[in-house]
């Protein structure tokens, strides 16, 4: 029982990593960024070469090695982001909403699919693998470096909770999802808080996908598929656009997942987790903690 | 911002609209279709032809829902999939020619399109993509778990539709012709005028008196039907239907041909699919830079041509764009 606790939150964490960066976007100019679940999958890939780069690692310096790797790689996904922003959305803003969705999808595809041509199609084994020692709590067994990855998820998320609540940007990020044409008349540039928001996005999703490739041990190209999907049922569980709520709704659908395939078995874990996405959006569509918008004309 | 602003037009331009703009350019298509096999008959181009047929009934299912109605759906494979199953599974479990299982196949999709469409078309449209996203994989995922569907590896020995290749190649062209012609005359009709509004705006339609949830449902369900009947049309082609052929993959794929061609123009969107499903032939050697090439194009085709390679003309241009142009 315990232990189905334990792993719903851990894989709840990095739901609510990914689904942060869904939901920020989301939040201040009203794209469902398709691609966001391929920075995901890119981070896992930047990891991925800056460790082969580095050469034989010993396990005693996996951890901080990693953290460093997890620095680097946050960095490399956020201008990503940025670059997907600037040449896919920018120019598309005030098209009609199907047309942003549309170009979403060729920018997803070609992520997925320039990382095929780039890396192959066979899943890439992580060179380093996160086990070792485990520890008993309450009758579950966590082992460290779990502990270690829920805590640095944990701290992505505070910090980025503070960020948006107390800092001028966060401040600003606010003004622009509130009202874009007003914080661009009262003098926030609009353009350079929207590039700023997909930064942070998707360095979160590439710290998530560091991290899930050390956990898992395995990468390929369409691991962001369903991980974007995932973190797109946890944006809305929790109320998209609203980031505790957004936090709240990943560790939720970990909790449920996890008690989903003690119940269901593993085979049908995905389709019990969209059964939620659906039930959600028929009975609660804003989410726990999102606000009832009405759309204005 | 019209043509007609532009002042006189060239002859080429107006050489070109006489010629896209020809009533009888469907017919001559449809011919081409005929025409083709007495240029090349080999099972292989046979067979390549085929699905390029069973793809354009595919978009022009999808045309009904994102062209005519604007909503994005991205799991349209899981109606093809639903039809496909639907049809296989009754034709080998119960000896079943697969004509008699054509009215199980209609209420197996009807139903699909309501489960999915009910709950997400009172939302904004950009949640029904996602969802529509979960929905293509939940079939997916399902028919390769239970049994009744064979698992992973499908089913097969499903019963064909006609005799030998050339003559199912004839009856698939021309149910793929009528297939489109109704989408044709669905997109004209009342309900047809009620979808575009819904797509050009949402309040204002509803403002108006059109029912957009019901009109909206109309369009999800109207495309549900003509993906589950490409299904079937799928299933007699190749005999075996496995869950590797109903992936994401597949609903992008249609969802390009329809961008390709022009959203809403049923023309421009019978060849984007013909482009899309042939072109893969033509560019084998390019298997691994062929999707990146596809999801740029979709990227550039948003920013750069919208309207697709062969938009559809609007008819009501001729009446309405004067007054507005002199309100402003």
């Amino acid at each position: 029982m315990t232990q189905l606790v334990w792993n719903g939150l851990f894989v709840g964490s990095f739901y609510a990593l990914v689904a942060l960066g869904y939901s920020m976007v989301y939040g201040i100019m009203k794209l469902l960024n398709f691609a966001h679940g391929d920075l995901y999958m890119l981070g896992a890939f930047t990891g991925f070469a800056v460790l082969g780069a580095a050469g034989g690692v010993s396990v005693t310096m996996a951890l901080p090695l990693l953290l460093l790797v997890l620095v680097l790689t946050m960095g490399t996904t956020g201008l990503a982001g940025v670059l997907l922003e600037r040449v896919a959305y920018r120019r598309l803003r005030g098209a009609p909403r199907l047309s942003l969705l549309i170009t979403a999808v060729g920018a997803s595809f070609a992520l997925e699919y320039g990382m095929r041509a780039a890396a192959g199609a066979d899943p890439r084994v992580y060179p380093v693998r996160l086990g070792g020692t485990s520890l008993e709590v309450l009758g579950a067994r966590v082992t460290l470096q779990q502990l270690a990855l829920v805590g640095v998820a944990v701290v992505l998320m505070v910090g980025l909770n503070l960020l948006v609540t107390r800092s001028r940007e966060g401040r600003a990020m606010r003004a622009v999802a509130l009202d874009p044409r007003a914080a661009a008349l009262m003098g926030i540039d609009v353009d350079a808080v929207i590039a700023r928001t997909f930064f942070l996005g998707s360095a979160l999703a590439g710290a998530a996908g560091v991290m899930a490739g050390a956990h898992y041990g395995k990468i390929d190209f369409m691991m962001g598929f369903l991980i974007g999907l995932k973190a797109f049922t946890a944006a809305v569980i929790g109320g998209i656009g609203n980031i505790p709520g957004t936090m709240l709704g990943g560790l939720l659908l970990g909790l449920l997942e996890s008690f989903g395939t003690f119940w269901l078995g593993g085979e049908w874990r995905d389709v019990f987790a969209f059964g939620v996405l659906i039930l959600f959006l028929t009975v609660r569509p804003t989410g726990l903690l999102g606000e009832r918008v009405t759309e204005r004309v | 911002m019209t043509r007609r602003d532009a002042g006189p037009r060239s002859i080429a331009s107006r050489l070109v609209d006489s010629l896209t703009e020809n009533r009888w350019i469907g017919l001559a298509g449809l011919a081409i279709a005929l025409l083709a096999p007495f240029v090349n008959a080999t099972p292989y181009a046979i067979s390549v032809m085929t699905s390029a047929a069973i793809f354009v009934m595919l978009a022009a299912g999808l045309n009904i829902v994102v062209g005519y109605c604007g909503l994005l759906d991205l799991g349209y494979a899981a109606f093809f999939a639903v039809g496909a199953y639907t049809s296989g599974v009754l034709s080998t479990r119960f000896d079943l020619p697969l004509v008699a299982t054509l009215p199980a196949v209609l209420v197996a999709t009807v139903i699909a399109g309501v489960v999915i469409g009910a709950p997400t078309l009172r939302l904004r449209s950009d949640y029904l993509a996602i969802v529509t996203l979960g929905f293509g994989e939940i079939i997916r995922i399902t028919a390769t778990n239970l049994d009744v569907t064979g698992g992973p590896s499908g089913i097969y020995g499903i019963p064909g539709l006609a005799g030998d290749r050339i003559s199912f190649y004839y009856l698939t062209v021309l149910v793929v012709a009528v297939a489109v012609v109704g989408a044709a005359r669905l997109g004209r009709s009342r309900l047809g005028r009620a979808w575009r509004f819904v797509r050009e705006d949402e309040d204002a339609a509803e403002a108006m008196g059109v029912h957009t949830y019901k009109v909206k449902m109309a369009a999800y369900i109207a495309g549900a039907i003509w993906g589950g009947l490409a299904g079937v049309l799928f299933a007699a082609h190749l005999s075996a239907i496995a869950p590797s052929s109903f992936t994401f993959l597949q609903s992008a794929l249609v969802l390009m041909a329809v961008v390709l061609g022009g959203m809403g123009s049923i023309r421009g969107v019978v060849i984007g699919a013909v482009i899309i499903s042939l072109l893969p032939e033509l560019l084998r050697d390019l298997a691994d830079y062929r999707f990146v090439a596809f999801g740029v194009l979709l990227i550039i085709v948003m920013l750069v041509r919208p309207q697709g390679l062969w938009p559809a003309r609007a008819r009501e241009a001729a009446r309405s764009t004067a007054p507005r142009e002199a309100v402003r």
